[in-house]
């Protein structure tokens, strides 16, 4: 029974992965940039969601809606002036370094106003624990959520790019933005509504991570952040099933060899993983095989 | 009045200057071909019209609008449509899709499904691989794809950026007929060529480019008879 226990919970910590994964696979597809930044607004959703229920004592659900919508006008206003003016520079590194110093430049934010020393997260979720197999197995409430939550963004997500004219700019736009103007398709707005999902996800990922651990520092989410980045490349990068099978793979690698191997290894396992998979598939597990025409 | 009109354009890339003050004009319903060698600026002319590259100095005028420093994306709207160099079809998607995006700023749907319909009876290999991944087309095909898909904004002007490149001379007797096509149907044709001889041959007038500057221009037909374009062009 304890395995299947794992198993659950690796599913669970994979689900949010794949929820950070997706932010980082759609941004990578269609602004073809690593937004290192990412992890970063998921701990900014987690503080705006913990300032809003502790201090101000607002309903959880109205919190993390405010959360989402802070972290969407967070993320599209990152892009616009940090990283906009950089779209044609000459190095797409310039690009790169200025994410890095947007995930220091909130981090740094956050420690001003909250301090270095962790906050207690307090759950968000009221659901009570799923009893299974004549209460053997306990799922908690948390799990239960962040898993469900997890297959209506994958769904949703899916449907939107397909079913969407917005969705289908965003393939346009992915792989070829030159084209992709000359069909009508305003190449900035797509960008920025890809930065304004993905970050609206990352708050999303934030609160099901905080509520999961309840700990939140300025650090949050810089670890889960690169996990997430690798569960992306492992996918995929730029794929959104992808980044699903990835963030769960991911997930239930760390949570068994916590388990069964070394819980201080389990970090070094699944890096371990990730080069053993780019080196059978350099693309990732879903990614795609360059082929082209000419 | 002139339906494109560009005056005294100039072009830069870094410092370097490619295009040095062209002015040019196409008519409603001409086919004007724009011939070069390679680095002459051709394609940089038909990216400045569209918008993908900001000029220096110099203006782009399209049925008296200036469009100059209109966003790229909302010139196809107003009726000018592009077939960028190399095709630049959507690989990983399919045809069908391919064809789709071309009619990104049509709205109407009974529109966007009469000119499927159109395009699928002059290409209907297009038709027969409709579901097929554009990046797995042949050449040729592509080349037809890239021509329907920009024909699916229903365009009063097409762009056309060597479309003959890459392919057998079988091909290129297809695409130009393609192009014939379109003219009889009403679009005005600005093409870019390096196959100065089938461009003259299907143009009202043409523009030779040299170095950004524009050297010479005039009936087409007068262009094939003349000693230097014989010479630089048309290897005779």
């Amino acid at each position: 029974m304890s395995f299947i226990t794992y198993v659950i919970s690796g599913i669970s910590l994979g689900s949010v992965y794949a929820i950070i994964a997706l932010g980082y696979s759609m941004v990578y597809g269609i602004a073809k940039m690593l937004n290192f930044a990412h992890g970063d607004v998921i701990m900014v959703g987690g503080f705006v969601v913990y300032s809003l229920t502790s201090s101000m004592g607002m309903p959880p659900i109205v919190a993390v809606v405010c959360s989402m919508i802070f972290c969407t006008i967070l993320g599209v206003a990152i892009e616009r002036i940090a990283y906009r003016p950089l779209r044609n520079a000459a190095s797409s590194l310039a690009v790169l370094i200025t994410a890095i110093g947007i995930s220091y430049f909130l981090q740094n934010i956050a420690l001003i106003i909250y301090g270095s020393s962790p906050k207690i997260f307090s759950s968000v979720i009221t659901i009570p624990p799923l009893k299974l197999a004549d209460g053997a197995l306990t799922i908690s409430g948390e799990t239960v959520v962040t898993i469900a939550a997890c297959i209506v963004i994958m769904v949703g997500l899916t449907l939107f790019i397909n079913k969407t004219k917005a969705g289908q700019a965003m393939l346009a736009v992915s792989e070829d933005r030159g084209a992709a103007s000359l069909m009508g398709i305003n190449v900035n707005g797509t960008i920025a509504l890809t930065f304004a999902i993905g970050s609206a996800l990352a708050a999303v990922a934030g609160v099901l991570l905080c509520s999961a651990y309840p700990s939140l520092s300025p650090y949050t989410g810089a670890m889960p952040g690169i996990k997430a980045f690798v569960a992306a490349v492992f996918g995929g990068i730029g794929s959104i099933p992808g980044a699903l099978i990835g963030g769960i793979l991911l997930g239930l690698i760390e949570a068994l060899s916590k388990a069964y191997i070394s819980f201080q290894l389990s970090d070094a396992i699944v890096f371990a993983a990730l080069i053993v998979v780019l080196l059978v598939r350099p693309t990732g597990i879903l990614g795609r095989q360059i082929q082209e025409k000419v | 009045m002139a339906m494109l009109e560009v005056k005294d354009l100039q072009v830069y890339y870094g410092l370097i200057q490619a295009i040095k003050g062209v002015s040019f004009e196409v008519n409603q319903g001409e086919v004007i071909a724009l011939i070069g060698a390679n680095g002459a600026g051709k394609t940089t002319i038909l990216h400045t019209i569209t918008g993908l590259i900001q000029p220096k100095a110099g203006s782009v005028i399209f049925e008296g609008k200036d469009i100059t420093k209109v966003p790229g994306h909302k010139i196809v709207s107003m009726g000018m449509a592009h077939v960028p160099e190399g095709r630049r079809v959507f690989a990983n998607l399919s045809v069908y899709q391919n064809l789709k995006m071309g009619a990104y700023i049509q709205k109407d749907k009974k529109v966007i499904g009469e000119t499927l319909e159109m395009i699928y009876k002059h290409f209907p290999r297009l038709e027969e691989r409709k579901n097929q991944l554009a990046g797995t087309l042949s050449g040729g095909e592509q080349q037809m794809l890239a021509m329907g898909r920009a024909l699916m904004s229903t365009p009063k002007m097409i762009l056309m950026d060597e479309p003959s490149m890459g392919l057998s001379p079988l091909l290129v007797k297809e695409v130009f007929s393609i192009i014939e096509y379109c003219h009889e149907s009403g679009i005005t044709i600005l093409l870019v060529e390096q196959n100065a001889k089938m461009a003259l041959g299907i143009a009202d007038r043409a523009y030779v480019l040299e170095t950004g500057n524009i050297t010479m221009s005039g009936n087409a037909a007068e262009m094939l008879e003349n000693e230097d374009v014989k010479k630089a062009y048309l290897g005779v």
